[in-house]
């Protein structure tokens, strides 16, 4: 279904076409290497943990993930070939995944688009409480982080070197590799923005807290939301794309309409 | 001088196919021997306003009334100016006054430009006029007059005979602007080498790797899997001359691999920590930082010319216009944990320049 | 005596009409503009909206100066670092240079200033694009042509000069894109051998970015560059007025006559009109759209890029030339890099451009004619130069649209990789399918035409002759009609003779080769015996 491979432990696949138990080695695996490097190489951003998520939450994310998810990313979500783990994702690559609509996936391609949520916010939420359940990983941000009432010029600085290469300098999108795109940020939740920079969605890097800490992941926030809520001072910005759309207007519109108005300027008066 | 039109009766002989003046060769040009003939002017077709005394009144109501708006505008663009002042950290009220300002400009100029053209159009006196073409050229008089000028001066000044002056003036005036030559070495500072500086840059051993913009040091185990960190050298943004051109050398991004997944050449084992690697950000194509790094695929990409760089193998170039695998940055751990340079980049970063080798 | 000639003369004066006629007179004893008003009051332009184009080029420019001249009373042209400290709430307190932040005060602090800024952009965009379309129309329809050769010369150096100004006043606000536009010229002059190392420590004052190079992009963006440009459009329009404008064939005119509207009034009044139309269009397009929003971009820093780093419009066939290099072009042979990367963009672009400048003096080697042309080609008429213009369009506009790779791939959702393979083959095949297809349009077209003139228009009405026979009724068209048909220089290819020693020379030999393809397909026009003839055949 989806074509986000991660390469497989050599281990594991052996385990796998030998061994009646493979799933339990994979999953032990899968837990030992994603897990263990999480906590190994990351002081968890995970304050938020679902500390209250009962046994029975989890059992409900458990069943619809079996119904919904688990046909690539296996049964205990220690990923196939079509579906990479999510053990050690952590709530918030759920909630970001399902919640805009990227999963589940519903065609191949290039990369898994924002599409119309599949969810409703409870069952996200149950979903998300049975991925962490499973390993430890970063979960949900805490709602004093997405207040959008940041630092907007030290969110913007941080925007434009971590951010702006792909994203647009005005969060406006921009062409990766081999059809992949780095998709716009304009109406992108707060909630989302947060959870995509902490959990690295398909090609994106990870920035987790000694990269960016949650506070300046706040005032990036609170940049992007500045531009959002602010249309240009000049006037409509044309898609934001730069000298491109400023070119293609100008030619189309500007010398399309003087063009127009010189024909009418030596045509002869009836 | 302009004539009144359809008198074109003489012009019925007259070829098109572009005989300027006797005697100027046509070239492989083909002169039609039977060419059909000039039929002349067309008969003049009046306008609505030359027949219709109501149509010329209404244009000329058009006209004035574009006036008057264009004077309606200017003023909307003076009131506009005062009622839509911009207020301090409000982009709204910039967008206000722009707005604003600018359409009151706008019908200033349109209604002038639209009321003029069509006063022109169709209520001044329209019918064509013809002016007739002389050859380019100036007469034989005008031409052998201008040559015996030149002679005369030769002869009055002597330059063709005195040939000593001559040639020493063509030689002073090929060498005086010469020193200006020598001045534009002064553009750039004066001692140094172009060549030399390119080949170092800040980074040296011990360096810590920081965070940029804000300097703070990072430690290996700051770095997760999958995470791209864009590096500066500490100090760098304590410096007081300097701080750009040093930046613009010694960016670097940081980024952590399955250590399976690194595909290290034999000379550079030892250069990465536990999956960590360094490598510079600035294309070897033309210089743009390429940072846009794809953690699934382990590809960087540049977004000014798209060269595309594999951070598995040694950042070699799988696209784009770019040759060189971007400069790796040899780097270790010190004993608090941070990350640190083994050296200098052991080549020049960015783009190739002539003297690299 | 002396006395009363004076107050005879006064009253005189007074008489015969005010004010103006004092003032005149004033005027004229002083400079004696009745001359020029004599000579040139009456003088006649054709009307035809092709010929506007290079007024747009004109108003634009007078637009920029407007607008530019506003502008430097505000802009500092500095390189200093200082925090920013205006409006612009997500810049407060960064730290930029001291272009980048008066140019922020301009946007954000000054009323009407941020209009201005933008009126002068979109002007500068639409000076290039302006100058573009005039050349175009030049090129096809032969208005390069003997006496005006130089003039082309003139007129494309313009051109350059334009793009030269362009760049610099882009890279003026040392914004984030311009900056990594300044990084990519950087780049590209490293590139060239033997010099590009020291060329490029010359230019920056230093290693790049320096803090040199604003205030200088600036001196010649304001002084030099324009002064040029001003000089050279004085003398662009000094042969305009010397050679008489052109005109396209039409009944009544000739090569010896030029029929329009006199300057007086009809031509200043549209001629003068449309200025304050080109200039009403640019403030539309300034209050309404964005353009170069730096507030965006941010300062210069050699870390941060955005994605979808474009220069503006006119240099993007060198962006997209460079983007359209396969990998692996760089070589170190002698201890030295060749990076043929580089070189290979710049050498095409530049012999690009030298063909283009030269190409009238091609033709006429070719023509061997000598003779003044001042009747206007229709493209159809001409068709191995309209097929070269249009290989040469093709050229361009595939490198123009490779500068846009990434955008063409994001937004028609295919991999950039398939845009740029795609520009590769349509930059090097495109130009001669180009050429292929529009030789043969321009030759139906012709063909197209004798028809009309020998049959008349297919009028769509279907008779039938009492014996049966179904035919169409063909329309005649008028005699006005046809002679824009019928008239147009006609070329045959060139036999090759020996000299006076008998010989056949190679450059003769060339010539005739040349000679032959732009003349070996032609249509004859219509003469007045094949003419009578078809008459005969119909009536």
């Amino acid at each position: 279904m989806t074509t986000i491979k991660k390469p497989k432990s050599p281990g594991g696949r052996k385990a796998g076409r030998r061994h009646p138990l493979s799933s339990v080695a994979l999953i032990a695996i899968g837990l030992l290497f994603t897990g263990g490097a999480y906590a190994a190489f990351s002081t968890s951003t995970a304050s938020a943990e679902t500390s209250a998520t009962s046994q029975q939450t989890i059992g409900e994310g458990k069943k619809l993930f079996a119904a919904n998810c688990a046909t690539c990313h296996g049964l205990a979500a220690q990923g196939t070939g079509s579906g990479p783990s999510l053990i050690g994702v952590g709530a918030a690559a759920v909630d970001f995944q399902v919640g805009t609509g990227r999963m589940p996936m519903q065609m191949d391609g290039p990369q898994a688009q924002k599409k119309a949520v599949q969810f409703t916010d409870e069952q996200i939420a149950t979903l998300a409480a049975y991925v962490s359940s499973l390993a430890p990983g970063p979960g949900l941000p805490e709602a004093k982080l997405l207040d959008e009432k940041g630092d907007a010029a030290k969110g913007a600085e941080l925007f434009r070197i971590n951010c702006a290469m792909c994203h647009n300098v005005a969060g406006a999108g921009g062409a990766l590799t081999e059809g992949k795109f780095a998709p716009s940020l304009e109406g992108v939740t707060s909630k989302h923005i947060y959870e995509a920079m902490v959990t690295g969605p398909q090609s994106m890097p990870v920035f987790n807290e000694m990269n960016i800490s949650p506070e300046s992941k706040r005032d990036i926030i609170t940049y992007l939301k500045y531009l959002e809520n602010n249309p240009s001072p000049g006037g409509y910005a044309l898609g934001s794309l730069g000298p491109v759309s400023e070119g293609l207007f100008l030619w189309i519109f500007g010398l399309g309409t003087i063009v127009a108005l010189t024909v009418w300027i030596t045509a002869k008066s009836n | 001088m302009a004539k009144d039109d359809n008198s074109g009766k003489d012009l019925a002989a007259a070829d098109s196919s572009g005989v300027g003046h006797e005697g100027a060769p046509a070239g492989t040009a083909v002169v039609v021997r039977d060419a059909v003939a000039n039929p002349g002017f067309p008969p003049h077709r009046p306008r609505v306003t030359d027949l219709d005394p109501s149509a010329e009144r209404r244009a000329e109501r058009t006209v004035y009334t574009l006036f008057y708006l264009s004077i309606v505008g200017s003023v909307f663009a003076i009131a506009a100016y005062m009622a839509f002042p911009i207020v301090p950290e409000d982009p709204g009220s910039v967008r206000t006054n722009n707005l604003f300002i600018g359409l009151g400009l706008t019908l200033a100029l349109m209604a002038i430009g639209i009321g003029a053209v069509h006063w022109g159009k169709a209520l001044m006196f329209d019918h064509e006029g013809i002016d007739e073409r002389h050859p380019v050229r100036g007469s034989e008089e005008t031409r052998s007059r201008a040559v015996e000028i030149f002679q005369e001066a030769g002869e009055e000044s002597g330059i063709g005979r005195r040939t000593l002056i001559r040639n020493s003036l063509i030689g002073a005036l090929i060498a005086f602007p010469l020193p200006a030559v020598v001045l534009f070495r002064g553009l750039g500072p004066q001692d140094d080498n172009p060549a030399a500086l390119l080949s170092h840059t800040m980074w040296k051993k011990g360096t810590r790797l920081a965070l940029d913009p804000t300097g703070t040091p990072i430690k290996a185990s700051d770095i997760t899997l999958g995470s791209a960190f864009h590096v500066i050298p500490e100090g760098l943004q304590d410096l007081e001359h300097g701080k750009l051109e040093e930046k613009g050398k010694a960016a670097v991004l940081l980024m952590r691999l399955k250590p399976e997944d690194l595909n290290e050449l034999p000379e550079r084992k030892g250069w990465s920590y536990d999956g960590i690697v360094a490598y510079s950000k600035i294309c070897t194509h033309v210089g743009c930082p390429v940072a846009l790094y794809e953690q699934q695929t382990h590809h960087l990409l540049c977004p000014c010319h798209q060269s595309q760089f594999d951070v598995s193998n040694h950042c070699e170039v799988i696209f784009g216009p770019a040759k060189r695998p971007l400069p790796q940055l040899p780097i270790a751990v010190d004993s608090e944990g941070y990350l640190i340079a083994q050296s200098d980049f052991t080549e020049p970063v960015g783009p190739s320049f002539w003297e690299r080798h | 005596m002396s006395t009363t000639t004076t107050t005879t003369e006064l009253v005189e004066t007074k008489k015969s009409d005010g004010l103006t006629a004092v003032a005149a007179n004033y005027i004229d004893e002083r400079t004696s503009i009745s001359t020029a008003v004599k000579e040139l009051g009456r003088k006649i332009f054709p009307d035809h909206w092709s010929f506007l184009l290079g007024e747009v080029a004109l108003y634009s420019f007078v637009i920029i100066l407007l607008s530019g001249s506003f502008l430097t009373f505000f802009f500092s042209a500095s390189m200093a670092p200082v925090q920013y400290d205006g409006s612009y709430v997500p810049l407060k307190g960064v730290e930029m240079s001291a272009a980048m932040s008066s140019s922020l005060d301009i946007s954000f602090d000054i009323r009407g200033g941020l209009l201005m800024r933008q009126v002068h952009h979109w002007a500068a965009l639409l000076f290039v694009a302006a100058i573009g379309l005039h050349m175009l129309r030049i090129y096809f329809t032969g208005a390069f042509r003997k006496p005006r050769e130089l003039n082309w010369v003139i007129g494309f150096i313009l051109f350059i000069l334009a793009m030269a100004e362009g760049f610099t006043g882009y890279s003026l606000p040392d914004d984030l894109l311009s900056g990594n536009g300044l990084r990519i010229i950087d780049g590209m002059v490293k590139g060239i051998p033997l010099v590009g190392t020291w060329i490029s420590y010359l230019l920056f004052g230093g290693e790049f970015p320096g803090e040199a190079i604003v205030g200088r992009l600036y001196s010649l963006h304001i002084l030099l560059l324009p002064a040029i440009i001003v000089a050279l459009i004085a003398m662009h329009l000094l042969f305009v007025v010397v050679h008489k404008h052109t005109q396209y064939p039409g009944a009544g005119r000739t090569n010896q006559n030029v029929v329009g509207y006199p300057v007086l009034p009809v031509y200043a009044a549209k001629a003068g009109g449309f200025f304050f139309i080109v200039f009403g269009v640019v403030m539309l397009m300034a209050s309404l759209f964005t353009i170069n929003p730096i507030w965006n971009y941010g300062p210069y820093d050699p870390s941060p890029v955005s994605a979808g780093t474009q220069p503006d419009w006119y240099i993007g066939f060198a962006d997209g030339a460079l983007r359209l290099i396969p990998p692996g072009l760089e070589f170190v042979w002698l201890d030295h890099t060749f990076s043929f990367n580089i070189l290979i963009p710049l050498v095409s672009l530049g012999l690009f451009i030298l063909v283009v400048l030269i190409y009238p003096f091609i033709e006429a080697w070719v023509t061997g004619d000598k003779r003044e042309h001042h009747i206007l080609d229709r493209p159809r008429n001409a068709p191995t130069r309209t097929a070269i213009g249009a290989a040469g369009v093709t050229f361009y506009a595939a490198l123009w649209a490779t500068a846009s790779s990434d955008i063409i791939a994001t937004h028609f959702s295919v991999t950039m990789e398939g845009v740029i393979h795609t520009m590769q083959f349509l930059t090097i095949v495109g130009p001669f399918i180009a050429f292929f297809v529009a030789k043969r349009v321009c030759l139906a077209l012709q063909k197209k035409d004798r028809e009309i003139v020998l049959h008349g228009y297919e009028s769509g009405r279907i008779v039938r002759l009492p014996g049966g026979e179904y035919i169409e009724v063909h329309q005649p068209i008028d005699e006005y009609e046809r002679w824009k048909l019928v008239s147009y220089s006609d070329y045959k290819p060139l036999m090759i003779r020996p000299n006076a020693q008998g010989k056949i020379t190679t450059g003769q030999k060339l010539r005739a080769g040349m000679s032959r393809w732009f003349f070996e397909d032609r249509i004859e026009p219509v003469g007045s015996a094949e003419l009578e003839q078809s008459h005969g055949d119909h009536h």
